[in-house]
């Protein structure tokens, strides 16, 4: 008897346990993941939505948007501070991949790995994503870093408490904790800049044009019409952090 | 039959009332004037987000003033390249006009943060030069004129 009454209660539990593992499934079905958004959820359509790309195959290195990102942003000189870097990848013949950033690239770059062994070399400008699902404001105890109505990730600096939450939750590693101020700092795409009508400090001395930004609602804007014709991706699709940093022809080998 | 409710309730709902009170006059003075106006955050960040002032004043205040310049650069290869690239942040020298608050860069090294061969660098991109076989010992300006590189001068 009382054996039977501890099977069917067993029973009952799986049945439930089952049902609502099913109903969690099934529920983050409904909400499938976007990777690439291409100004999908406009939230205020008065604003723009800014993306970002970079183009991979137009980057030389040469150092200028770092350089130029600490100029205007007075991001500390030292060389672990960076709002923006640039970095070398080398795959050498023997499949092995060499990854350098000497001083984030602001003092250029030198191939150290001799020209007969490169299989491929490349150079990835890195800088904030600014998703529009970022780890970084859902780790955030006080609301101290936030999406802005333009998709701009912006950081408070007068209510952040310095506890490096978002730092170790930024996937890419765009943070970091300012030495003078003690809060958190990021990029912020130059949003001062952006609200006089200028072009963020990296894409102003980018020689090359390899970076641009533009207003991901506007169909027919020179971002939107670069995204449509070329085979942009995202970096690390697979967090869902609904990045808005679209590289052209990424390499597999860029983490 | 009169509801019967047990003395602790109603002392119970006191203690209650008095702590929630005292935390929304806490809240009340705790959280900042603008903080949920557009989401979970202080939304007059926003505007010291947007205060910091510029140092790079973009390509038009330049051809503001150096119409020749857009003119010369309009004719070559370095057209797209805006003067803050190579001449560095120009909003001081916007301001007061002394040509000591511009950098006038000058010099191989200089020249060859973009045009030094480099495997990594994409020929489609940039013309590259080998600095170590590429007349050495001359100034790249002795012979091409930055603004105009392809107008050799001898």
């Amino acid at each position: 008897m009382g054996n039977e009454k501890v099977k069917s209660s067993r029973r009952k539990f799986i049945k439930s346990a089952a049902t609502l593992a099913g109903a969690a499934i099934g529920f983050s079905w409904l909400k499938s993941s976007q990777v690439l958004l291409y100004g999908a959820e406009p939230k205020d359509e008065t604003l723009p939505w800014y993306g970002i790309v970079i183009d991979i195959q137009k980057c030389i290195g040469c150092g200028n948007c770092a350089k130029a990102c600490k100029k205007e942003n007075d991001v500390p000189v030292e060389p672990f501070f960076f709002r923006t870097w640039v970095e070398q990848y080398t795959v050498k013949n023997d499949g092995s991949v060499d990854i350098v950033s000497p001083n984030g690239g602001i003092d250029g770059f030198k191939q150290t790995v001799p020209d007969e062994d490169i299989f491929k070399s490349f150079f990835v400008p890195k800088m904030c994503n600014h998703c529009s699902k970022s780890p970084c404001i859902q780790v955030c105890p006080v609301g101290a870093t936030y999406d802005s109505p333009e998709g701009v990730v912006l950081i408070d600096e007068k209510y952040c408490i310095g506890c490096r939450y978002c730092v170790q939750a930024c996937p890419y590693g765009c943070r970091f904790i300012h030495p003078v101020k003690k809060v958190a700092n990021k990029c912020t795409l130059c949003y001062h800049r952006l609200k006089k009508n200028l072009a963020p400090a990296c894409m102003e001395t980018c020689p090359t044009g390899a970076r641009m930004y533009g207003n991901l609602r506007d169909k027919n804007s020179d971002l939107v019409k670069f995204l449509k014709e070329h085979t942009t991706q995202v970096l690390r699709p697979n967090l869902n952090t609904g990045a808005k940093l679209y590289y052209n022809a990424l390499s597999s080998e860029v983490r | 039959m009169k509801f019967y409710i047990p003395p602790q309730i109603p002392r119970l709902v006191i203690a209650f009332a008095i702590f929630i009170s005292l935390f929304l006059v806490a809240r009340h003075f705790l959280v900042p004037d603008t903080f949920g106006k557009y989401g979970h955050y202080r939304a007059a960040s926003l505007i010291d987000n947007a205060n910091p002032e510029i140092h790079y004043a973009g390509q038009q205040a330049c051809f503001d003033c150096h119409q020749d310049i857009e003119d010369l650069k309009a004719k070559d290869v370095h057209s797209d390249i805006h003067c803050e690239v190579c001449h560095g942040p120009g909003e001081k020298h916007v301001l007061s006009s002394e040509a000591a608050d511009i950098f006038k860069p000058s010099g191989r090294e200089f020249c060859g943060s973009c045009h030094a061969l480099n495997a990594a660098k994409p020929k489609s991109a940039i013309f590259q030069i080998d600095l170590n076989k590429h007349n050495v010992g001359k100034n790249c300006n002795e012979c091409h004129n930055p603004h105009q590189p392809w107008e050799m001068k001898k």
